[in-house]
């Protein structure tokens, strides 16, 4: 049965859901069977099915960290569907995709997007991608961008030589939960040399009450080649919470460059506990650019293991905490080799007791020569009632190392609003104006059609902000 | 006729302390007016009253532009109404660029989107007169600005708002005499028979290159002596000390 939405914030626009029309959805709770379901369905090879019974133990075993929001003991396991399949298929037409979801996905702007401005499109509704597609070109050039089960499938080999390798089930809880009962996600490899100038985006959306949503992502960027990824994600809004609890992992070759785009948008009742990690190579760059503005607890720290010489890493994260929203983020790096370099800007915004973390680790391994780094977290508290913490780790075990770090807390300053509000804006103008000037480093990273979005997302949220 | 700016009787503190203590002055349209003083006369207390910033306090008294108070008015509907103030201290908006914030601005006071052509032919024409560079709009507000470019970004929003009253308030401080004579050229261009001035400076030197017919001297909350632009330099001349001397033994 469907629960009527219970409007959490107002302006949240993607609170809309379907009637619940799934093929299969399993019971709610969490066990051997369940997982021995799944792989079932999904016809896997034996070799997954072990991992993800393996992955079931280690899940049985671990703890929550003991740094973790205490809000993470509210989640309640045996009231979770961990697998909820809507179609049968991964179509590469919309006009194959059932017409209840790609009406939904209709409302989202995806294939309008994927039109206008997208070299590929993946969906996912609750637990399984149910469209995929690629331009031609790109497909001519190798470029491989699938369901992730559709990808186990179709290129086993090159799936087990990367899957669980950089972030293996054991990292820590949720990956290990991901592990056992993960489902849909996106596959991208690119071959040596070719530059995929053009974004391609997965969207992933959550329809099924108390539904945990566990996609696998897993990104291959070979030898010199290019990509830059974008996700979002959206979920009605009930009464009841749900999961979202991702893994990705990213391999960055030679000379190889990733962006990964994430804006997420989940409703106020989604626990997102996501494990995200890239390894680059020598003379590689990986990219986050994180946002976060939905969910009710968020913990995510995108990381970047940089293994050799000449590796890059940057993680631009952005997170906006509104009522009863608590945005744990922030980003890793690890600098494993000599000549390496990396930058994290933070920028968090709180609002109506809204909680904003960084929370973020710099480690330098021992022997790393010429190491640089520069990090930076500027949080902006809206009210008073709001609140923001900085949990900075620093593990420098190497002498010849140059670290810059910066961190500012500063409340809305009365001082900017009547400057501005002298020049004729109104209070929740000139509020808004300051924020959007605030996020303006992180969003001119993004592609335009996004910053607009964002743009959108952070005005909706200030809407009533002050006054 | 009504004065364009009428100060009546004001009165203003912050906190507990009182700042203005019954200041009078009226200003009619195509007058300069000049307000000197010494430190902690309460200059600066005027400029940001009239402005409305809500850290002071109104305690007696009014004020009516174009013949209406404008005491319960936001900054922002005073703004709208066609006042002014050029800060002494002009505050950064990192991430905002000054172009952007010029087109809301204008769109704000003029109470309608104005098309964007229409905008940056305005602003352009606006930079040469001011003798601006180009990039100088693409850069943030006020954000790692020195001094003089600060103030010109103040004249440059002047030019493009079109304040029927403005407010200089320090505009001098911290300019050398070449940055002090662009920003004064610039204001002279500005000046028109249709708009009321008043500049608020501790030093006549400002008023050398920009010409008030009017010149008040606040001394503790109160304007002490009104006269023409010959105050300005009998008190150079004397300094405020001596002047203050002065109106003791008056």
């Amino acid at each position: 049965m469907t629960t009527a939405p219970e409007a959490i914030v107002g302006e949240y626009k993607w609170g809309f859901y379907d009637p619940e029309e799934a093929l299969f959805k399993a019971n709610k709770g969490l066990s051997r069977e369940i997982v021995n379901i799944i792989s079932d369905m999904k016809g896997e090879p034996q070799w997954m099915r072990e991992f993800r019974l393996r992955a079931l133990e280690i899940f049985w075993q671990k703890q929550d960290p003991p740094w973790g929001s205490p809000q993470l003991k509210e989640i309640d396991f045996d009231d979770i569907h961990y697998y909820v399949k809507a179609t049968d298929r991964d179509e590469r037409s919309w006009d194959d995709v059932p017409e209840y979801i790609r009406r939904t996905f209709d409302r989202l702007g995806i294939p309008e997007a994927e039109r206008k401005y997208l070299a590929g499109v993946g969906a996912q509704y609750d637990s399984e991608v149910v469209y995929h597609n690629i331009r031609e070109d790109l497909e001519k050039q190798g470029v491989i961008f699938l369901g992730t089960d559709q990808a186990l499938k179709e290129h086993e080999d090159i799936f087990k030589e990367y899957f669980g390798t950089v972030v293996p089930p054991a990292d820590n809880r949720y990956a290990a939960l991901n592990s056992a009962v993960w489902s849909g996600g996106s596959f991208i490899y690119v071959p040596k040399g070719v530059k995929v100038e053009i974004p391609l985006q997965a969207y992933f959306r959550i329809n099924t009450q108390n539904m945990g949503q566990f996609e696998r992502t897993l990104i291959i960027a070979d030898e010199g080649s290019q990509v830059h990824y974008v996700e979002g994600c959206t979920a009605p809004i009930y009464r009841s919470d749900s999961l979202h609890s991702a893994v990705v992992e990213i391999i960055v070759k030679r000379g190889a460059r990733v962006r990964y785009t994430t804006i997420q948008n989940w409703s106020n009742n989604v626990y997102n506990l996501v494990t995200k990690r890239a390894v680059a190579y020598q003379d590689a760059v990986m990219e986050w650019v994180d946002g976060n503005l939905g969910s009710k607890l968020t913990m995510k720290y995108p990381s970047v293991y940089l293994m050799e010489p000449g590796a890059h890493g940057e993680i631009l994260s952005l997170a906006f905490a509104g009522k009863g929203q608590h945005q744990d983020a922030g980003g890793k790096i690890v600098h494993a080799a000599s000549n390496t370099t990396s930058t994290i800007i933070s920028k968090s915004l709180s609002k109506d007791g809204g909680r904003t973390s960084y929370r973020g680790l710099l480690k330098v391994y021992d022997g790393c020569e010429n190491v640089k780094s520069t990090v930076r977290c500027d949080a902006l508290l809206l009210d008073e009632e709001s609140r923001s913490d900085t949990y900075p780790t620093m593990e420098i075990d190497a002498p010849d190392v140059h670290i810059q770090h910066e961190a500012y807390v500063s409340k809305l300053g009365e001082d900017q609003l009547f400057y501005l509000m002298s020049r004729g804006l109104s209070e929740e103008a000139a509020a808004k104006m300051i924020v959007n000037g605030f996020v303006e480093p992180i969003v001119k990273e993004l592609p335009m059609e996004y910053a607009v979005e964002l743009n959108r997302l952070i005005e909706l949220q200030m809407e009533g902000a002050v006054g | 006729m009504t004065a364009l700016l009428e100060i009546r009787d004001l009165r203003a503190s912050i906190g507990e302390k009182e700042i203005l203590k019954g200041l009078n002055l009226a200003i009619n349209a195509g007058e300069i007016h000049a307000i000197m003083g010494p430190n902690g006369s309460g200059k600066s207390t005027l400029a940001n009253v009239l402005m409305g910033n809500p850290a002071y306090e109104v305690t007696g008294g009014d004020i009516l532009f174009k013949g209406e108070s404008i005491l319960e008015m936001s900054p922002d509907e005073r703004a709208r109404k066609g006042l002014f103030l050029a800060f002494q201290y002009p505050v950064p908006i990192p991430g905002v660029t000054l172009v952007n914030f010029l087109r809301q601005a204008v769109n704000a006071v003029r109470g309608e989107e104005v098309p964007i052509r229409e905008f940056r032919e305005k602003l352009f024409s606006k930079m040469e007169l001011l003798k601006v560079d180009q990039d100088f709009a693409r850069r943030y507000v006020n954000d790692g600005f020195s001094g003089g470019e600060k103030k010109r970004a103040e004249m440059l929003q002047m030019a493009v708002l079109e304040p029927a009253m403005a407010i200089l308030d320090e505009t001098d401080s911290g300019l050398d005499i070449d940055a002090l004579r662009t920003v004064a050229e610039a204001v002279n261009k500005l000046m028109n028979p249709n708009m009321g001035l008043l500049l608020i400076t501790h030093y006549q030197r400002l008023l050398n290159h920009i010409r008030p017919q009017f010149v008040h001297v606040l001394v503790d909350g109160r304007i002490a002596r009104s006269g023409g632009p010959e105050l300005a330099e009998y008190l150079e001349a004397r300094g405020y000390d001596e002047f203050l001397a002065e109106l003791a033994r008056a």
